[in-house]
Order: C-alpha cells, then structure tokens, then sequence
C-alpha cells in the first residue's frame, strides 16, 4: 500500500517586482513539473524578447485577452505534485484590484507565501497582505524574503526583517508564521537549498509546503452537516429510503449518534451512513456522504445537522466582516440574497460601523462601499441561519452576497 | 482524538461530488455532458457516488461530430445502458442539414463547429446548467476558468467579467436564456484521472491502452490513418505501437508513441512525459497561442 498523498492549496502573495512569477516558475521547474513543450514555448518568448536566460516568469503569463486589453484575470489555478504532496497553486496577479483577488483566491487556501524584496523589506502591501490573510483566516503563512543574492546573502538583514515582521503579525492573531531567506532568481532555499544560506537551518520553501501540518485546518470537533439534497429513489428496492445527502463541514458523525436539525431543532439518531463505497460507521470533515436517520422529520435543503453538545448559533441576525467585490458600490436601501451553506435567504444591511484600511488597520468612519473595500457591518436575513464565527468554522461562518438584479457576487462575508 | 487524513483523491472526489450536488438542487435543468472519454467516464463515477441509490437527476448528452473512433462511441453506448440513464444524442450533421453549420470540406477537423450543435441542443432542452469534464491543468484559457461559468444568450465566456468564486459557496443563478458550464472536475490532473480509473476499475475505450495503429508522421505528430485521413503522396504508412492521451476528432487528434498496456504502466509514463497531454495529442490547440480561447469566447466548453 502506498502512503496517503495529501492535497495542499496555497497562494503566492506580492508583486511582480517581487519576484512572484519567478519564485513560481522556480518552484514548478525545479520540482520538474514544467513540461518540454511549456518550456520550449517560454524559451522562445523569452528569446524574442532578447532574454540571456529562460524567463520563468513566463509560465504564468496571461490569455491573449489579457495581453490585448491590459487587463489581468484575477485568479489562475496551477498544479504540480512531488512525491510527497500534490499542490493546487491559486496565481492571483499583483496591481489594483488586489484585495478582490487575494480574498477570492484565500479562501480556500490552507497556505500563503508573502514575499518580499529583502532589498526593501516589510512595505505597506506586506502588511496589506498579512492583515487579509489574517481576515481570510489562511491558518498557514509563510515569510518568504526574496532576492537574498541582492543583500550579499546577510543573516543581519534578514533577521531585521523577520523581527519587523513578527512584531506587525504579533496584531493579528496568526499562529503559524514560518519565514525564509531566498533567491528565486538563483533557487535558494525554494527546492534546493543551494550554497550561499549556510547560516539558516529551518526549511526550504519545498520542504514547508511538504510538510506543514493540515489535518487540522477544519474544524474537527464541531459536527456541521449541511443538508445539499434530499435522496428519495421512490424505486421497489428502495421503498422507504430517505437519505439527506451533504458534506461534512466539520467533526464527524458515527451511526447511532443524536443529531439535531436546525433550524427547526428537531432531533433523531442516525442510522446508516451511506456510500457508494459501501455504508461506514463514521465519517468526517470533508467526506461527502449519505445520512439515513431513525425518526421521519421534515428535513429539507438548506437545514443543517449538529450535535447538541457543539451547537452553532441560529439567528436572523449577525455582523460580519464583508470584502466587497463588485463594480456597484453597496446600496442600504436594497435587499440582496445571501448564500450560506447551502440555503439563499433576502437580506439587509441594517448598518455599516467603520472601513478598515487595509494598509493601516485604521478604522475608517465611511458611507459608502465601493469595490475592494472591507467593512463590518450589520446584517438582517429573512430566514434563520445556523452559523459559527467564522476564525473558528471557516465552513459555517462564511457567506456570498448576489445581487439578485444581475445575479452577481457582490460581496465575500465572514461572520464575526 | 480526529486523526483522519484523506488522500488527495478521496478530497478531489468529494469535492466534485459536492458540486455535482450543488447543480441538481439549485439548477432548473441540468445536464451532463458524456463523450465515452476517459474525463467524461470519471464524471459519470462521480455522480454515481453523488446519487446513488437514485437515478441521476439529469440526463447525458453527447454532441457527436460523427468524427469520432468507434471504440469510444461503443463504450459510450455501453455505460450509459449499463448505468441505466438516459443519454441523449445530438449530431453535427444534423446542424449541417438544417444549415447552422455550413462546412467546407467534410473531412476537416470538426472540433470548431462543436459549439454551434451544442447551443443548439441547450435550445432544444432548455437546460441551464451542463456540467463538463474539462482540467484546468489542461490549458491556460481553462486554468483561469471558474468551476461554475457563466454564459450568456449566445453562451460565450466573458473570461475579463467571471463571478468571483469563494470558498465552496457557489452561485447558480441564471437569468432565464442564459446558461452555466460547470466543471466538477476542475481541480483534478491528468496523474489523478489515471490514479482515480486504476483505484475504481474503470472500464475505459480500449485505444487509450497501447496498441499497433497505421500512422503518419505530419509536423512531429502521430496522424493516424482513418476513413478521413490518407497518407498525402510523398508520407509514408508505418506501424507503430501508440496509445491516445485523449481522444477527440479522428482527422486532429494525435497518439503517442507507447508500450503501455494498463492503467499501472499509464501512470508510470504519465508521471514521467515531458509534454503535456494537449501538447502531444492535439492538433488544433496548436494553430495559435489562443485556439482553445478563442473557442471557449464562442461558447465551446
């Protein structure tokens, strides 16, 4: 039997002056995940453009629409395994639209790599950087301090840097803070640890991504069942089955357990779970399974099983910090549709307390709400929601807004 | 006291079949589509394992060029019955009669009128929502695609106007004529569709396996010989022992040179080919830097 191959997703944070494009190119050549015809096609560009070497860079340019208009496509998705893990790199470009982006590309990410140019050190878009990861709850963060060849390869500098770093993360609640002196340009410390970083004995940046600990990034202790579909075969040999078919956000879940329903907060004991693979006795976060139960209640899409010892709460009410994502700055006049989980209700911002300045962390008394811009504010729903905080269940304390006019995602809400 | 781990297989299955979910309990009227290809064959396990002991919520759908090799039109004919769901076929030539696609040459390539029968058959049954085997890790046009992608009347993708997609909290919601393409296998590799046809015995169309083929050698690539493609005068016919990474239009998609007979020997070469599988196998990716987004601009999905 071969080992358990784990899926890590991380994303890269910084500009293009960074070095961003490189310390990726770097990673996927170096872990020989570039491909002849791909590296061909770049050594060619890069000859055109009468490069001395291969610009790695390359491998993660842009669509031909992208190149025509100036534009840059917020997220890309790239791939690449070693023999330890497979890695799914979420590739958001740098410039304006930034926060729009790293949010969207952080939310699913159990990693982030904030690099920096060791010539310049912790800047205004570092801390941006952070203070979203932070806001987005990446329970990984790795400090990479690019460009070391540049600063003579110094351990003075670099600790400079790292203790700046610690100082401004320190605010920001972040438990797993790794940083790395490296050259992407040269390949320092990002697959092979080269010769010139003798004095730093943690990890290359290979061996972060290899290793880091990610059983636990989902709530393993607070069961969340959000119902997708309600499975009734109406078939001879399936008479009377009704399975409520979902993924496990959370916990887990074993046959004979209480369940309560919510929100109707009915209860029963779970009779089999189900699988195409066969029933189990227990499942957990993030299987995807089929829940059969002793008692007939009335479950639908959009209810939510729990336990009653870890109950979320359920309210038509909450705050929640919100990125906003849409060209149309927010409207409090109008109702917009929230999803969370799996169940779409109407909403309302009742009110909006302050903006905060993602390069400051000031708090910002503002009326409007325009694209990119993080707000906490107040919301009413029409229905019930049965939700966690969001730093402690990124599954259940988690929302999209849509405009129910263009059917838009207007908005990315973490509950608070 | 949780010390459960899932492999990288057992989390990319779940999250397509979560998708899949998605799609039947928030779309009107979804489809799949399913070509008999190895991607298609995988959707069609996963959404076994999405729904079963029921039937599936939607119907299979397969937009024929009629350029296809009979092996793979015979499997898709076979899963579908074994399965017991209803699959529901469409051709070019019925486009090119009614005269919505005009051809020049019946031999050519048909890859690009594919978009043309496809929106037709959307028409036909007002679905709103197909779901499609399409990789990221395939092109760099898919690699910036949502996993639910918005389409618009005439199903063109918009790639600089996509909905932002969060967490695993998608949006479904279309307006009336306009459509979704969604992907449940985005985030899945060529390494983990092989992994995952080993870990499942999944019958496959048997010229994925390494075989003896009449080719051509054209422009570094292996034509194979067919119906629609004859040696031009002055190429020669050889024998070789080739296998298909992908399978698409006859007369445009290219074997690769091979000795690998079963699914074990396809991921030992997989996990040690130097070109990507597009690269290798497919003709009309090659015309330009663009070709696949171009096509997806005119709603192929």
């Amino acid at each position: 039997m071969s080992k358990t191959t784990q899926l890590l997703r991380f994303i890269t944070a910084g500009s293009v002056d960074d070095g961003k494009s490189t310390l990726i190119g770097r990673l996927l050549h170096d872990s020989k995940s570039i491909f002849e015809d791909q590296f061909s096609a770049i050594s060619k560009t890069s000859e055109k453009r009468g490069m001395q070497a291969v610009d790695l860079s390359l491998l993660t340019d842009g669509l031909q629409a992208e190149r025509e208009q100036g534009i840059t496509i917020d997220v890309a998705y790239r791939y690449f395994a070693t023999p330890k893990r497979k890695f799914i790199i979420g590739d958001t470009p740098g410039h304006e639209q930034y926060t729009r982006n790293m949010v969207t590309a952080a939310s699913t990410a159990n990693l982030v790599v904030i690099l920096i140019d060791a010539r310049r050190g912790v800047l205004v878009q570092t801390r941006r950087h952070t203070y979203l990861a932070s806001l987005v709850g990446v329970p990984h963060i790795v400090l990479a301090v690019n460009k070391m060849d540049m600063v003579d390869y110094s351990q003075a500098r670099f600790d400079e840097i790292v203790a700046e770093y610690k100082a401004f993360a320190a605010q920001l609640n972040l438990h797993d803070v790794t940083c790395i002196p490296l050259s992407a340009l040269v390949g320092d410390m990002v697959v092979d640890r080269g010769d010139s970083l003798n004095w730093y004995q943690g990890p290359t940046l290979m061996e972060k991504l290899e290793s880091v600990e990610i059983d636990h990034d989902v709530n393993t202790t607070d069961f969340r069942f959000p119902v997708q579909w309600v499975c009734r075969p109406q078939t001879d040999e399936h008479h009377d089955f009704r399975g409520f078919m979902g993924r496990i956000e959370a916990g887990e879940v074993s046959v004979g357990d209480e369940v309560t329903v919510l929100p109707s907060g009915r209860t029963s004991t779970v009779k089999e779970i189900v699988t195409y693979d066969g029933n189990l006795q227990t499942a957990f976060a993030p299987q995807s399974i089929t829940l059969t139960l002793n008692d007939e209640i009335d479950i639908s899409r959009g209810d939510m099983f729990v336990k009653a010892e870890h109950m979320p709460t359920v309210a038509k009410e909450f705050e929640a910090m919100l990125c906003w994502l849409s060209e149309a700055p927010l409207d409090k006049n109008r109702k917009y549709l929230v999803k969370h989980t799996t169940r779409t209700a109407k909403c309302l911002f009742s009110k909006i307390d302050y903006r905060v300045d993602v390069n400051t962390l000031e708090h910002l008394a503002e009326p409007v709400v325009n694209m990119n811009d993080i707000v906490r504010v107040g919301i009413k729903v029409q229905q019930p929601l049965a939700f966690d905080h969001y730093t402690r269940n990124r599954a259940s304390g988690s929302f999209i807004v849509i405009d129910e006019a263009n059917n838009n995602t207007v908005a990315a809400g973490m509950i608070v | 006291m949780s010390n459960h781990t899932l492999s990288h297989l057992d989390v990319l299955e779940s999250e397509s079949i979560h998708i899949m979910r998605e799609v039947a309990a928030e779309c009107k009227n979804p489809a799949l589509l399913f070509s008999g290809g190895k991607d298609s064959i995988v959707m069609l396990r996963i959404a076994e394992k999405a729904f079963r002991p029921a039937k599936f919520p939607f119907p299979l759908v397969h937009v024929d060029t009629e350029h296809n090799f009979p092996e793979v039109i015979a499997t898709r004919d076979k899963l579908a019955k074994d399965l017991g769901e209803r699959l529901i076929v469409r051709s070019l030539e019925d486009s090119i009669k009614r005269g919505t696609i005009v051809i020049k040459n019946p031999d050519l390539p048909r890859n690009p009128f594919q978009s043309v029968t496809l929106l037709e058959t959307i028409a036909e049954f007002g679905f709103d929502a197909c779901m499609g085997g399409a990789r990221r890790d395939e092109e760099k046009a898919r690699a910036k695609e949502r996993i639910f992608s918005f389409r618009d009347e005439f199903g063109q993708w918009d790639p600089k106007n996509q909905r932002p997609e969060l967490w695993d909290t998608y949006n479904t919601r279309v307006h009336s004529g306009e459509n979704i393409r969604v992907f449940p296998i985005s985030n899945w590799t060529e390494m983990d569709i092989w992994q995952y046809i080993g870990r499942e015995k999944l019958h496959i169309p048997s010229i994925y396996y390494a075989h003896e083929r009449e080719i051509i050698r054209r422009n570094g690539m292996l034509v194979p010989i067919s119906d629609l493609v004859q040696p031009k005068p002055g190429e020669k016919v050889e024998v070789a022992t080739v296998r298909f990474r992908t399978v698409g239009d006859v007369t445009c998609t290219a074997p690769v040179e091979s000795n690998a007979r079963t699914v074990d020997e396809i991921i030992e070469e997989t996990a040690t080919t130097r070109i990507t599988e597009r690269g290798a196998t497919r003709m009309d990716d090659q015309t330009s830097d663009a070709s696949m987004e171009l096509r997806k601009k005119e709603g192929y999905f």
